[in-house]
């Protein structure tokens, strides 16, 4: 430490959807602060669609931003984002935080489809997403992260994914690697100099009586049944296209 | 999550001879011998001679996984339920012998699943003249032999030869084309092995296969007894 | 009581729990061609030991801690997306469990086979058998990532005939950094006591996870997982 303190962007989204009573969903919540941006856009059914704008300028170091989101009993929500996200390194310097809080009610229906997260050399950032998921929820979860931009060294990355189905822990995943990281992060048994590495989650009532079958999908992906009602996929591909190709793939497998 | 309450007392540890509800277990009967020797087509003809008066389940250890468990289902010697492979990790002999936990745990299975059974053949997958399974694991061994492998093998001994509860001489059909004198090997098996005793098989011709079995029959019959 | 050999006896390769038919992911590293020889293996067992050497040593250390058995349990399933890697967990778990409680009588390890009569998570075991064996959490850490690597180098030496020396030396170069991963397991399982299982590290390895699915497809492999 020289002394000096920047602090970064405290910033936070909310995001509630409800069902409006005539078959459709409301938000009555929907706000955000720089450099987090939620915006409605045309939505198709029951189902509200949201955007994450303006995303891409942020995390820095030392940012702390968070999202929150409810989707309440009988709702149907869609939140995507505008374009990626990436991790830079910042004024502040040191560790940025994104915390996403995702919380679905019984008989909820959310898809949360952003773009990819791309970790920037020189970067820091800790990103966790919980999701809290009641026993009749509908959620669609995909994450990507990409480890560096084309040509470049990747930051350090470490990304947390938590997911709660009807009460207990189906999902409870850490991943680490760039600069910094521990070990081994790069080398066999984790990324092996893939750059681009995914997971979709997709939770469903139904999958508690029949779960998915586990089948691989190559070396570089497989389609699992988790403990509870949910289905996983991992991947890892060498860039984000190949890595969306392969999750993509894998969703219609599930649908 | 764990409901399974089938179990009054913890599982048994290895060769208890009473499951943890107090039943008596089944007799397991062990098979070993070198590669080719014959086991697998052995445990098939005494699964043929058997099946009908016992209730019956074979475990199978591999070098690669599942291959002689699949031979017994493609021969349909017995329901597929009934038959289990252990994985081995490249050391069928560690399986049988050293650590015999897996193989426990595929023999309890399958009494769990299928039984209750009065026998549970276990074959080892084809390892060295020194395989010899556990007494942990087994109540009796039979150790399976060809002509074809050379006349000399009961003459030089090992373990499985020597003090395995019964010796089998297999393919003895093909004596007369691989020049082994049957003679010479059941003098030098009678050598080796004293009072134990010995068959002479040919599963082609089908004698022998009738002495096997009876021969299981007897270790059946001491068992419950 | 406490004895140091006490950790010997559970950490030494041939104690008798199953672990020898595993490859801990090593099989299909070697087959994608990620491990080739003795650095890309030492590559290999440093990534494993930071994700889920990490995670067993700390189930492992809470559960001789006195943790719930079943919590860790939970908490082990959630953080073992692959059903293939879960399946092997809880069958090595019943393994272990069995020798233990040979090794070790207790009434405590005889409630864990009662409450799970199809295994409980390996790591949570060897936590619960470390206790028996009067052990602390920190032997306990220090086996289970140990273990980690371990298996792997066995199973490279195996399936690679690498050069057992090497292998043996690349686990040496490994141990101040096993030291460590098991210090950091000890201190998230003290969290965990207070703050719930939630504290425990869930670290992962996505190629660990993706591997075990395409090897548990192989209708041919040396090992079981």
């Amino acid at each position: 430490m020289d002394g000096v303190t920047v602090t970064g962007v405290r910033a936070q989204a909310r995001i509630v959807a409800r069902a409006d009573g005539r078959g459709g969903t409301a938000l009555p919540v929907l706000d955000g602060e720089v450099p987090l941006a939620p915006r409605r856009t045309r939505s198709s059914g029951s189902e509200a669609k949201v955007v994450l704008v303006g995303a891409m300028s942020g995390p820095l170091g030392g940012d702390r931003l968070t999202v929150d989101v409810r989707v309440e009993e009988g709702a149907r929500l869609h939140v995507g984002s505008a374009a990626a996200t990436i991790a830079l390194p910042g004024q502040a310097g040191g560790e940025a935080r994104y915390d996403v809080r995702l919380d679905v009610a019984d008989g909820a229906e959310l898809h949360w489809l952003p773009e990819q997260l791309i970790s920037a050399e020189g970067s820091d950032l800790y990103v966790t997403t919980r999701v809290e998921a009641g026993a009749g929820a509908r959620l669609v979860l995909r994450e990507e992260q990409v480890l560096g931009r084309v040509g470049e060294r990747p930051g350090r990355l470490t990304s947390r994914l938590t997911v709660r189905a009807a009460g207990r822990t189906v999902l409870d995943q850490e991943l680490a690697c760039g600069l910094g990281a521990p070990g081994g992060w790069d080398g066999p048994a984790v990324l092996a100099g893939y750059r681009a590495v995914g997971q979709l989650v997709v939770v469903r009532p139904e999958f508690g009586e029949r779960p998915v079958e586990a089948r691989a999908l190559g070396e570089c992906a497989a389609l699992v049944p988790l403990a509870g009602p949910a289905a996983l996929v991992s991947a890892v591909a060498p860039d984000a296209l190949r890595l969306r190709r392969l999750l993509d793939e894998a969703l219609t497998r599930l649908v | 999550m764990h409901l399974d309450h089938t179990h009054p007392g913890p599982a048994a540890l290895s060769a208890d001879a009473r499951r943890p509800d107090g039943t008596r277990r089944a007799l397991r009967v062990g098979l070993g011998g070198p590669v080719g020797s014959g086991k697998t087509a052995t445990v098939a003809a005494l699964c043929r001679a058997l099946r009908d008066e016992l209730s019956l389940a074979v475990v199978t250890n591999d070098i690669y996984t599942r291959e002689d468990a699949e031979f017994l289902l493609r021969e349909a010697v017995l329901p597929p339920e009934r038959i289990s492979a252990v994985e081995t990790g490249a050391c069928p002999h560690t399986a049988i012998r050293d650590d015999i936990s897996a193989n426990l745990e595929a023999v309890e299975d399958l009494e769990d699943a299928v039984g209750p059974l009065d026998l549970i053949l276990v074959e080892s997958g084809g390892d060295n003249l020194t395989a010899t399974f556990s007494k942990g694991l087994v109540d009796a061994q039979i150790f399976v032999i060809d002509v074809a492998g050379g006349d000399d093998i009961p003459r030089k001994g090992g373990p499985g030869v020597t003090t395995a509860d019964l010796l089998v001489v297999n393919k003895t059909d093909l004596a007369p084309y691989v020049g082994s004198d049957l003679t010479r090997m059941s003098a030098d098996a009678k050598a080796q092995r004293a009072e134990l005793p010995v068959v002479f098989q040919s599963l082609r011709g089908g004698a022998g296969v009738a002495d096997v079995a009876a021969w299981v029959r007897g270790q059946l019959a001491a068992w419950t007894a | 009581m406490m004895t140091r050999a006490a950790l010997l006896v559970l950490a030494d390769g041939r104690f008798p729990a199953g672990g020898h038919a595993h490859s801990g992911g090593a099989e299909a590293a070697v087959k994608a061609g990620r491990i080739t020889d003795a650095a890309s293996l030492e590559e290999f067992c440093r990534g494993r030991l930071h994700t889920a050497g990490l995670v067993a040593g700390a189930l492992a250390a809470a559960a001789a801690l006195g943790a719930d058995p079943g919590e860790l349990d939970a908490a082990a399933d959630a953080r073992t997306p692959s059903p293939a890697l879960r399946t092997a967990a809880r069958r090595l778990g019943r393994q272990l469990l069995r020798a233990a409680r040979a090794t070790w009588p207790s009434l405590e390890l005889d409630a864990v086979a009662r409450e799970f009569p199809k295994g409980a998570h390996q790591p949570v075991v060897l936590g619960l058998a470390a206790r028996a064996a009067g052990l602390g959490p920190e032997d306990a850490a220090h086996c289970a990532v140990y273990e980690s690597v371990s298996g792997p180098a066995t199973a490279t030496v195996r399936l690679l005939s690498l050069d057992p020396f090497h292998a043996t030396a690349a686990l040496a170069r490994l141990a101040p950094e096993l030291d460590r991963v098991a210090d950091r397991a000890v201190a998230a399982a003290r969290r965990a006591r207070a703050e719930g299982v939630d504290a425990l590290p869930a670290a992962s390895g996505p190629l660990l996870e993706v591997g075990a699915e395409w090897h548990a497809a192989w209708p041919v492999r040396l090992f079981a997982s």
